[in-house]
């Protein structure tokens, strides 16, 4: 175990903006990829159906 | 002659893809996440303090993870890429699109950890290395695959022109991987070599996890988004019509 206390391990010895800057950043455009994927394929999906039954009124 | 045949060709088809692809996804989705929470236990909890660089080290964790993924992905793409040039497989094309985002964020993570590392150990953010060059390059790589395939209206000429700008581009990984040996640069030489590891065991272990999870992640995510480009691809066969009415 590297760390005394709560503190020390958020301290990062002295590197905390660093190491939590990389980690951090790293996380949040991980997530956002992750929601702008699932988020686009609601999208695509959607808008599929919409225009597969506006097609499907045209023929009738 | 009982030779069995495997037909290679039959996953190549976006149709039988697309539902193979939505069925892996949860297993890689979860092994990125289990190899996650090792990695960075590993990393934080198991890893020495580093003799000469402290805590700041730990950058390296997600550093050189990063950093590999954004050339293992560049050669996966353009291998795509030029699986489709040659054969004409359509998938072949869709597959390389749906690298490139992720591609291009491993690439700006390498780039922004970095200089987080840069600036407390060098006392830079940023030096017109070669090594920090070429992997600048590589973004740029990536912006251009992705804008070219954009601006071209028709689909199997912007994947002609992308795949050919993939496979040109190529030539820039070998040279970011052996930057390092070719020109006296700030950028330290390459921790992992044919020869063995400077490295100590356990961080060793800790940035092999990281490394794994970033793939499993990248598998996961590439999927998801290939299944998005199969849709829009194939948004007019009686296949996307039916997948379609499965889910309202």
């Amino acid at each position: 175990m590297n760390w005394g206390s709560a503190g020390e391990f958020f301290a990062m010895g002295g590197y905390a903006f660093y190491v939590w800057g990389s980690f951090g950043v790293t996380a949040l455009f991980l997530l956002v990829e992750v929601v702008m994927v699932v988020h686009r394929k609601r999208t695509i999906v959607q808008r599929l159906g919409r225009r597969m039954r506006m097609q499907a009124e045209v023929k009738q | 002659m009982a030779v069995r045949q495997i037909n290679w060709f039959k996953f190549s088809s976006p149709a039988t893809f697309y539902p193979l692809a939505g069925k892996l996804i949860p297993y890689f989705a979860v092994l990125a996440v289990v190899l996650t929470v090792i990695g960075l236990y590993l990393g934080f909890f198991v890893a020495p303090t580093d003799y000469k660089q402290g805590e700041g080290y730990r950058i390296i964790f997600i550093h050189v993870p990063a950093a590999w993924m954004s050339m293992f992905i560049y050669v996966v793409m353009a291998a795509y890429a030029g699986m489709g040039l040659v054969f004409n497989t359509r998938l072949s094309s869709l597959m390389a699109t749906a690298l490139a985002p992720t591609g291009a964020l491993f690439t700006f993570l390498a780039l922004w950890t970095g200089a987080l590392w840069g600036k407390p150990m060098w006392g830079a953010w940023w030096v017109w290395d070669a090594r920090l060059t070429s992997e600048l390059i590589l973004l740029f790589l990536y912006i251009g695959f992705m804008s070219l395939k954009a601006a071209i209206d028709d689909p199997r000429r912007a994947a002609r022109a992308s795949g050919l700008l993939a496979i040109i581009g190529v030539i820039n990984v070998p040279i970011i991987y052996k930057s390092v040996e070719w020109w006296n640069t700030l950028h330290q030489g390459a921790t992992i070599k044919s020869s063995g590891t400077s490295m100590e065991t356990t961080m060793l272990t800790a940035m092999l996890m990281m490394s794994l999870a970033m793939w499993m992640y990248t598998i996961a995510v590439v999927l998801a988004r290939v299944r998005c480009e199969i849709l829009e691809a194939e948004r007019d066969t009686e296949w996307v019509a039916t997948e379609l009415s499965k889910s309202p």
